[in-house]
């Protein structure tokens, strides 16, 4: 009998995939144009080169890797804060791993806490209230990143620690938002080539896929929301093809063993609750993109670390460094091995930019994967 | 930072509003603070990341993707099966 146990196996069998290839080799033969796919997702760009994908897959189609990896979109200002913060006496910064060895202007948390900063990398958010208990007379300030998927769990341990009356935990809110970056993307000053979106599987999850009704309708690009594992991935694209072929413009759901169109609904109202959007939020390589991030509601600015410290965080913008072309990668306008600097002065020991640093990351996921085509 | 492994739910502790759950042999506990009361359920496969679970599994829909692709290799598996035969029926070196 089928068991979904073992589940990951047939979502990773190497002859489902070469079957999809196939199927997706004689539909894209029909198309008589190529096709560009953004995967959104740096999960997805993970997948795409580890099991090397793009050689499997017709000339036609063309992966562009999107700006779905939440280390790589931080800029150097918001890694500032978290290194200042860090540097301050009493308190211990609390983030998660993949924040360890993104540069900033100053340095690298890691960088921070060879200098004597108490910086603490968690699996899980939930890990700081227990961070906080031991420490009573320090102030542990939790540095919060990620998309819609890890937006709820901030909030939930910001409704934990109001629900435990803890009081020595503050929180510095970087989370951002994906439709509001794809819009850009294909509706903003440079463009780009994007002819469809293999929708981001988690953030989905959270938001549901409804997110993405108004790419299809408004933007005329169709969006099909795939799991992460290499099949899903495969069969995503195979979706996305057939659209063109039979003249459709549709959003669909690849991910249906999790996602569904209103997401989980709990979640979102615990966000809402707590967090309200910015007018506008700084990305990494992109610019200042509108509405594009969340911030705590006034409320309970008692909490927000950007108020309880505005004295000595900055808010100068800074630039990133001259060769990184991040910023085109992260638009889709260029591939990793396109800059000059890649693998050379550019590799994951000593990334220079922030696509280097995240297994999620474009940049890293080519070195890793070797795959310079 | 995403994995996509499903867990199988051991034990609710409502307490805590915790589960215990196996992921691959593996138990550890998982936040339901995420999750509508009684939504989760032993047995039930989730979705968890970074120590919450974000959703249930809907297993119906996972298996039926799985049947899916056993057909498509099947009917992969018949095609090649054909293409073989051909190849043979073409052979230039029947002879040999
Ligand atoms: S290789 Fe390094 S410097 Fe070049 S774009 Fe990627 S991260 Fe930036």
């Amino acid at each position: 009998m089928l068991e979904l146990k073992n589940l990951y196996d047939d979502f990773r069998d190497s002859k489902t995939i070469k079957a999809l290839s196939l199927e997706i080799e004689k539909e894209a033969k029909k198309l008589n144009r190529n096709i560009n796919i953004m995967e959104v997702c740096g999960g997805h760009t993970h997948t795409i080169m580890k099991y090397g994908l793009p050689q499997i897959l017709p000339q036609n189609i063309n992966f562009i890797h999107g700006p779905g990896c939440p280390v790589c979109i931080m800029p150097k200002e918001r890694i500032d804060h978290a290194y200042i913060l860090s540097m301050q006496k009493n308190v211990i910064l609390v983030t998660l791993g993949d924040m360890i060895r993104v540069p900033g202007s100053k340095g690298s948390l890691q960088s921070a806490r060879r200098k004597g900063a108490d910086v603490r990398f968690v699996y899980s958010p939930l890990e700081t209230v227990q961070i906080a208990k031991d420490n009573p007379n320090k102030i542990v300030i939790f540095f919060a990143i990620g998309f819609e998927t890890t937006t709820p769990m901030t909030v939930a341990l910001l409704e934990t620690s109001i629900n435990q009356n803890i009081s020595n935990i503050l929180f510095h809110i970087n989370h951002v938002t994906v439709p509001e970056v794809m819009a850009e993307l294909i509706d903003g000053r440079e463009k780009n080539q994007i002819d469809a979106f293999l929708g981001p599987s988690h953030v989905s999850v959270i938001a549901g896929s409804q997110i993405y009704e108004q790419f299809p309708l408004k933007y005329n690009r169709p969006v099909v929301v795939a799991g992460f594992e290499p099949v899903d991935v495969m069969e995503g694209v195979l979706h996305i093809i057939k659209q063109f072929n039979e003249n459709r413009c549709e959003l669909e759901v690849q991910y249906k063993r999790v996602v569904t169109r209103e997401g989980n609904l709990k979640a979102q109202e615990l966000i809402n609750r707590y967090f309200e959007k910015r007018e506008f939020f700084k990305w990494r390589g992109l610019g200042n993109m509108p509405k594009s991030a969340w911030k705590l509601r006034d409320e309970f600015s008692q909490f927000d670390a950007e108020v309880v410290f505005q004295d000595i965080l900055p808010n100068k913008e800074i630039d990133d460094h001259k060769l990184c072309i991040c910023g085109e990668i992260l638009r889709g306008m260029a591939k990793p091995n396109e800059c000059t600097i890649f693998g050379t002065a550019c590799t994951p020991n000593s990334p220079v930019g922030s696509c280097m640093v995240s297994s999620e990351g474009a940049c890293s996921a080519y070195y890793q994967y070797g795959q310079f085509q | 930072m995403c994995l996509s492994i499903p867990s199988k739910v051991k034990k609710i502790d409502k307490e805590r509003n915790i589960a215990i759950v196996e992921t691959f042999g593996v138990e550890r506990e998982a936040s339901l603070d995420l999750m509508a009361e009684d939504e989760v359920k032993v047995g039930d496969y989730v979705l968890l990341h970074i120590g919450f679970i974000m959703s249930k599994i809907d297993e119906k829909s996972a298996l039926e993707s799985i049947e899916t692709y056993k057909e498509i290799l099947e009917k992969m598996d018949k095609e090649e099966r054909q293409k073989t035969i051909l190849e043979d029926d073409n052979c230039p070196n029947r002879d040999c």
